[in-house]
């Protein structure tokens, strides 16, 4: 079962939301297999100093998109880069490990929104 | 304020009745004899579960020696189905079933795929009944089982298995029905179904958990799936669960002498539980139909939402409730019913059970309304999809 931190967290999401004009936006899963996430930043001089989320999803997949994107304010793109879902996951003090995979999407959710930034920026 | 939690899962299990624990407590450690003892404390076990037999037999309408006691319902319609495809697999090799059964018919059709039978599924409409046309298409020369629940666990649908019953009678084929959701709920007169088998269960009725039993008409052959000593007449080995045994034939007895009571108090509670999510909570759609409905049932999906975070989200509020969404079964698959009905993945994923008891009251009932158009809301405003699919307004 949830641990206490994932209940709190899940009561009471952080950064629930899209940012306006936002620098990078990403979206991974489908609801076919019943996850979206969605994950917008707001980025200046390749810092993020903000990220929202929007997500479809069971309760360890909103608790982690409520972390992850906690997580990142104030990383380095290149910082940001690195997280990993099990970072995201510890920080959360764990998920039952049938949970486990709901954790991947934040990760991939985060990558996906830099990859967006970078192609904006380079383009 | 309302006593929480407050519990709507009936389907998946009941408490066990005050009347039924009672009456088993002597049967753990004073009356304790086996039954296939020769001496008093034998016969003292056996008289408990002949009575048993005898009471569960006139409710359902069989002669004593065609009812015999297993596990649960799991074990009963894995016996019916493997112990007539087994017995009967010289006449032909073919089996129907509907695509809504329990897991323990669909991984034992599984089963016998492998083993050289061949299984056929009938077809459902978007309500889950039993399309019993398509069915007549699908029988064939060498067809020797035909099986559907009586009445489904997810969606509530009562099948219509005494016209199924006919079909298979006129071609001479055996028919089952699963009357676990059913059993002392409805009427379950086997002489009225016409089925030649029906799987019953215990917990279900608010009588202890593993405990069930299978009505095999007398003239039927069928195979042993457990074997052993001289139990169940030489049908089905293991020591007899005599406390459980009394503890389900008291709950039924219990569960059929209210039965009009119960169907009247829980399916009213149920249709207000229904008619108010309907008016408060925008984009909703209720699975199975409005009739012909199990009374306890109320299955939902929740558009633009995922069902295990709003049953996380009930659950935190003191409700308990069910979800066929694949996150909460622990399987990758959303509910194979809510699929089988027609629904698109992510309405399945979106789906909850609420499954009401005798003991449940209309506050309780008030309160999950409110608990979950919150909850509901809250989830929508966090979803992505919601966006896409345009404005929602709340009562």
């Amino acid at each position: 079962m949830y641990n206490e931190k994932v209940i709190e967290v899940f009561r009471n999401p952080k950064n629930v939301g899209e940012i306006e004009n936002a620098d990078g936006v990403g979206t991974v899963g489908n609801a076919s297999c019943g996850d979206i996430m969605q994950i917008s930043l707001k980025i200046e001089n390749d810092i993020i100093v903000d990220a929202k989320f929007k997500t479809f999803g069971c309760t360890a997949a909103i608790a982690t998109s409520s972390t992850a994107t906690e997580m990142v304010k104030g990383m380095t793109i290149e910082e940001a880069l690195k997280l990993t879902n099990k970072r995201v996951v510890e920080e959360l003090g764990g998920l039952p490990s049938q949970k486990l995979h709901c954790s991947v999407l934040a990760e991939e959710a985060i990558k996906k929104a830099i990859e967006d930034y970078l192609a904006k920026k380079n383009a | 304020m309302v006593k929480t939690p407050i519990y709507f899962d009936h389907a998946a299990t009941t408490p066990l009745c005050k009347e039924a624990l009672e009456k088993m407590t002597p049967y753990f450690s004073e009356i304790f004899g086996n039954p296939n003892s020769q001496h008093v404390f034998g016969r003292e076990s056996v008289k408990a579960v002949d009575e048993a037999r005898d009471t569960i037999a006139k409710i359902i309408n069989c002669k004593p020696n065609e009812l015999y006691f297993t596990s649960g319902g799991t074990e009963s319609d894995n016996w019916a189905f493997r112990g007539i495809a087994e017995a009967y697999s010289n006449k032909g090799k073919h089996l129907i079933i509907s695509p809504l059964e329990h897991a323990a018919m669909l991984s034992t059709a599984k089963a016998l795929v492998k083993e050289g039978f061949e299984v056929d599924y009938m077809k459902v409409d978007s309500e889950g009944f039993i399309d019993l046309e398509h069915l007549k298409t699908l029988i064939r020369p060498d067809t020797i089982f035909i099986g559907c629940m009586l009445a489904n666990n997810e969606v509530g649908t009562i099948e219509p298995i005494k016209e199924m019953a006919k079909i298979a009678k006129e071609h001479g084929i055996i028919s089952f029905t699963d009357a676990v959701q059913a059993a002392g709920v409805i009427k379950t007169d086997v002489k009225e179904l016409g089925v030649d088998l029906m799987s019953m269960s215990s917990h279900k009725i608010y009588g202890p958990k593993g405990c069930g039993a299978l009505y095999v008409r007398n003239g039927i052959k069928i195979n042993n799936l457990i074997n052993g000593g001289h139990q169940e007449r030489m049908k089905r080995g293991g020591t007899t669960n005599v406390p459980a045994i009394v503890g389900f034939a008291e709950a039924f007895k219990i569960a059929e002498r209210e039965r009009e009571e119960n169907f009247k108090y829980v399916s009213a509670l149920r249709d207000k539980f229904i008619n108010r999510v309907i008016n408060e909570v925008p984009y909703v759609k209720l699975n199975g139909p409005r009739e012909n409905r199990l009374p306890a049932n109320a299955d939902f999906s929740f558009e633009y939402i995922e069902g295990e975070s709003i049953l996380f989200s009930l659950d935190l509020a003191g409700i308990a409730v069910s979800s066929g969404s694949a996150c909460s079964s622990g399987s990758l698959e959303p509910s194979h019913v809510l699929l089988a009905l027609g629904l698109p993945e992510a309405l399945a994923h979106g789906s909850i059970r609420f499954s009401f008891g005798k003991h449940n009251t209309e506050e309780e009932i008030d309160y999950a309304v409110d608990v979950l158009r919150d909850s509901v809301k809250k989830l929508r405003e966090m979803s992505p999809l919601f966006k896409v699919e345009g404005e929602i307004k709340y009562v």
